[in-house]
């Protein structure tokens, strides 16, 4: 089966006063219909411009290149902005981080709910307003027609990602991209958006990439994983393999006090690791990470590339097996890259 | 596990250049600002130089030499290179003694303002409540009253000379000042640093100094040129009217005034105080400008 | 939306009494403002007359009141110079000023919008830079001496218009491009620094999203926003265009209000001063009171409260 969403080699480069910023470094993956990809890394680490750059949205003057970008088996690369326009929300839909910015606070829900159906799929007035209303209803907004006249300053940030949400789906996209959908908002809210999410998804079979910081989501929604690092996959597989035997010291780092799939808390915050992101401006050769690995050594700074271990589990490290048998003989739970002894 | 006696990469490779070098660069790749500060710096020299640059006394008539023409034009000569005006002075002069008159009112009007409106608006931001209701009012009811209209009627009043002008000027060109300030000074306040320093029991007058105004310089210097640049105007205004600096002295306004009665067959007579008010203003603007470019971070938008 | 009309207005009518307490204290910065309506030859006898006239040997403040009480009426006493009632003359001049500022207006809306909508669409191209040029050009020239050079181009070298007076649609021409041309840089910078904000908005990524064409992003979902702001500057940048016809007329020998403003000024005419200083601070109070209004139904957060 041809996956929804095929990327190879994706990257995205900004230029700045200070030189070029690499903000994306070359990334691939895919989606398959009914699958949810979880991309995780720190912040700044190039996850929304990712997703952007799958929208082609990207801010104007940063520059995507990528060797392949397929939706439904179509190159998306090929597409003037025209034929991009007829995609975007229609097959391919994004929900984005902020709800309490990304409603226009000029025209009221529904005329915004609507204005994306009635283009692409040609449906009237009525027609646009009764699977608004319909979807309001199953984002579990309560009286949902009388929503439809408010404007985005009457509703609560948990209301608007919902309205967000549901106008994600008002054509029935084949692949859905969420960066940080409930970041924004608090806890009690934020579960409750996911498992909708999860719902809907189930429901309308659709391909999802969910970027996120909280490994508490990741544990709970993924299917797969992809940690990013400065702007680079740098560790990806089945979410079990990954939580169960994380084997960059990067993503060891991250899962300092490991979350396990279906227990983890929400809200549970990536481990912190000593030292800094290094500046993506610029070439960089060798391992991203190497300034803040306990395992660097000379080679890590020659060229690397990503290997798959097993099957279903890649990593971008060389010394990924003698790390993994370092962490081996001790107890898993305990094991920190980021503090060696 | 293996010790970190690797290559580490330097500070250079992590984090990119620094600040300041991005500064220095962006200052002197900003082509507003290079070309402004040039302009700006050569009227400040001719100013400051103005006694061992211009070939005549400004104030010197000689009638039989009057409108002559500048040294482009067919009849013109090496004698005057801009010519004279209507009494014989030589205008050339009267330009390099007029940028004195300019710059004076600029810089003290935009200092007077400047403290005035930095004071109210630093005042308004910090103390919020009733200073910046009082503050607010203050600012609408002073941009109500229309600037050139109320300096005219107050030089018409109190007679005009240059120290009048000035203090016109700066007793009414505040309200940007004030405006900003009050919006970085709220900005700032709302941080946690300050908070922080409130918190530390800092007084109020060490905040303001060491944590509020380093931090709305950039926006102050950037307001200053703009009024200085709207003294400037105002008085070449004024004084064009008639109710400005008085003659004899040379001020760029006064002498496009005077020139004005000859403007059918002599346009140079305006033409050249005109296009040296023109340079200066153009200079002034671009240095805002580019100062607001270099100093705004570079964000996401 | 009532609450906030309110309290607009109750701010607006605070501003105007300040504004004319000020207005009216102008005349005694000179100290006697009997000797200087009488003038330098007058002799005591006429500065009593005159004195009694005016109510100058009232206290301050009744005369204040006064004086408020008649402009609050359209009474503004008569003009020392052309002996006649002050508002007829203002009345009769108005017009030319208002035909003038509203014809600037629309001149310099109609230029600065649409540039600066370019500006924005195509950051860093050649029409942003021009429009750039355009408007650092605009903002350093000098209102007289552009006014001059005009005459000197339209009216000597080529001469289709004519230099000065006030009586045909052609008197016009000139003044509209000095004035309007004035409030341009302002517009233009407003126009496209607003949309550029508009459009790197999180609002706007989300109408792309949606897969809407760039016309449509443009006009419904940007352009709506940021023209909000430049509706207020609108309102302000009238009130400016009126104070710049003081400018304008007297270089242009327009017989409008400003033209009027710089007679009595010129000529001591201290009742037709503080009447022009007063209408002109009341226009603008109320042209931004207005605008203010349109902002607040412009804006759905302040009009469904
Ligand atoms: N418009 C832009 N101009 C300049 N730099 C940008 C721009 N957008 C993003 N960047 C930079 O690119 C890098 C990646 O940004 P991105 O927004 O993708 O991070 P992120 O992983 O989504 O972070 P977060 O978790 O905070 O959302 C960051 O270093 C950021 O500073
Ligand atoms: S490649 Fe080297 S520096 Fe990079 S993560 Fe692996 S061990 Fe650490
Ligand atoms: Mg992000």
């Amino acid at each position: 089966m041809t996956p929804t969403i095929k990327v190879e080699n994706l990257r995205v480069s900004i230029p700045l006063a200070a030189g070029v910023l690499h903000a994306v470094r070359g990334i691939s993956f895919e989606v398959a219909k009914g699958e949810t990809l979880c991309l995780v890394g720190e912040s700044g680490c190039g996850k929304s411009l990712t997703s952007l750059a799958l929208m082609d949205l990207l801010p104007s003057r940063a520059k995507r290149e990528a060797d392949r970008i397929e939706l439904d088996g179509a190159d998306l690369l090929k597409l003037g902005e025209r034929d991009m326009a007829k995609v975007r929300g229609s097959t391919m839909a994004m929900i984005f981080q902020e709800p309490m910015t990304s409603l226009n606070p000029a025209y009221t829900i529904g005329n915004q709910l609507e204005e994306g159906i009635r283009l692409h799929k040609g449906v009237s007035a009525s027609e646009a307003r009764e699977r608004a209303v319909y979807l309001l209803e199953k984002v579990g907004i309560t009286g949902a027609s009388s929503r439809l006249g408010q404007y985005p300053h009457q509703l609560s940030g948990g209301l608007r990602q919902r309205v967000m949400i549901a106008m994600a789906l008002m054509c029935g996209p084949d692949l859905l991209i969420c960066d940080e959908p409930t970041t924004a908002l608090d806890v009690t809210i934020q579960a409750q958006i996911l498992h909708l999410l999860k719902d809907l998804q189930r429901e309308f079979d659709m391909a999802v990439i969910l970027i996120t910081h909280d490994l508490g989501i990741v544990a709970r929604v993924a299917d797969r994983v992809a940690v990013m690092y400065a702007g680079e996959i740098i560790e990806s597989g089945d979410v079990d393999e990954i939580f169960s035997r994380p084997t960059h010291p990067y993503t060891q780092g991250l899962m300092n006090c490991i979350p396990v799939p279906g227990k983890t808390a929400y809200g549970e915050r990536l481990g912190t690791i000593p030292g800094i992101v290094p500046s993506m401006i610029g070439e960089m050769t060798g391992c991203a990470f190497a300034n803040r690995c306990a395992y660097a050594e000379d080679i890590c700074l020659k060229t690397l590339t990503t290997r798959e271990l097993v099957p279903n589990h890649a990593v971008r490290c060389v010394r990924a097996e003698e790390v993994a048998a370092l962490n081996a003989g001790l107890d898993t739970a305990t094991a920190s890259a980021g503090s060696p002894a | 596990m293996s010790v970190m006696n690797t290559t580490v990469p330097s500070a250079e490779q992590i984090l990119g250049p620094t600040p300041g070098q991005i500064l220095r660069r962006k200052v002197f790749g900003h082509r507003g600002i290079v070309i402004g500060g040039g302009i700006f710096l050569f009227i400040v020299l001719m100013a400051l130089l103005a006694p061992w640059l211009a070939p005549y006394d400004p104030y010197h008539q000689d009638l039989v030499a009057r409108l002559a023409p500048p040294v482009w034009h067919e009849k013109g000569t090496w004698d005057h290179i801009l010519g004279t005006d209507q009494v014989g002075r030589d205008y050339l002069s009267r330009l390099i003694y007029g940028a004195r008159i300019s710059l004076l009112i600029g810089i003290m009007a935009a200092l007077i303002s400047g403290i005035i409106g930095t004071v109210m608006g630093v005042a308004a931001g910090y103390f919020g409540g009733k200073v910046d209701l009082v503050v607010t009012f203050l600012i609408t009811c002073r941009l109500s009253l229309p600037v050139i209209l109320v300096s005219l009627a107050v030089v018409a009043i109190v007679g005009g000379s240059l120290e009048m002008v000035i203090l016109v000027l700066g007793l009414l060109l505040w309200d940007r000042y004030a405006v900003v300030m009050r919006a970085s000074t709220q900005q700032i306040r709302s941080l946690d640093y300050v908070a922080a320093a409130q918190a530390a029991g800092c007084s109020t007058w060490y905040i303001l100094a060491r944590e509020i105004l380093p931090n709305v310089m950039n926006q102050l210097i950037v307001v200053a040129t703009l009024e200085f640049a709207h003294a400037v105007l105002l008085e070449a205004a004024l004084s064009f009217l008639g109710l400005g600096v008085q003659p004899p002295l040379p001020s760029w306004g006064l002498m496009i005034s005077e020139g004005r009665n000859y403007i059918l067959f002599d346009p140079w007579l305006i033409a050249i105080p005109g296009s040296a008010l023109f340079m200066m203003l153009l200079a002034v603007n671009l240095l805002g400008d580019g100062v607001r470019d270099v100093t705004v971070p570079e964000n996401r938008a | 939306m009532l609450v906030y009309t309110a309290k607009r207005i109750l701010l607006a009518i605070l501003v105007s009494l300040t504004v004319s307490a000020l207005v009216f204290s102008l005349l005694y910065l000179s100290g006697d403002p009997a000797t200087a309506l009488a003038g330098e030859r007058a002799s005591q006898a006429d500065i009593m007359a005159i004195r009694a006239a005016y109510g100058f040997d009232q206290p301050v403040y009744v005369q204040y009141f006064k004086w408020l009480a008649g402009a609050v009426q359209g009474e503004f006493g008569e003009s020392v110079y052309f002996r006649l009632p002050v508002i007829d003359l203002i009345l009769e001049r108005l017009p030319v000023t208002m035909t003038l500022g509203v014809c600037a207006m629309i001149f310099a809306l109609a230029l600065s919008i649409p540039l600066g909508v370019l500006a924005a669409m195509y950051p860093n191209s050649l029409i942003d830079r021009a429009a750039l040029l355009l408007a650092v050009v605009g903002q350093a020239m000098p209102s007289f001496w552009f006014a001059l050079m005009l005459i000197v181009l339209f009216a000597y070298w080529v001469p289709i218009l004519p230099a000065s007076g006030s009586d045909s649609w052609q008197h016009f021409v000139l003044p509209t491009i000095v004035l309007g041309y004035y409030a341009t840089p302002a517009f233009m910078r407003l126009t496209r620094t607003g949309l550029l904000d508009v459009l790197s908005s999180d609002y706007v990524r989300t109408a792309r999203a949606k897969g809407l064409r760039p016309a449509k992003v443009l006009f419904k979902h940007a352009l709506r926003n940021a023209i909000i702001p430049v509706v207020s500057l609108a309102a302000v940048q009238f009130g400016f265009m009126l104070t710049g016809s003081i400018i304008i007329e007297t270089v242009f020998a327009l017989h409008g209000a400003g033209f009027l403003a710089w007679e009595s000024i010129s000529r001591s005419d201290f009742p037709t001063v503080q009447a022009v200083l007063l209408l002109f601070s009341w226009f603008y109070i109320i042209l931004t009171f207005l605008a203010d209004l349109l902002n607040a139904w412009l804006n759905p957060r302040i009009r469904v409260a």
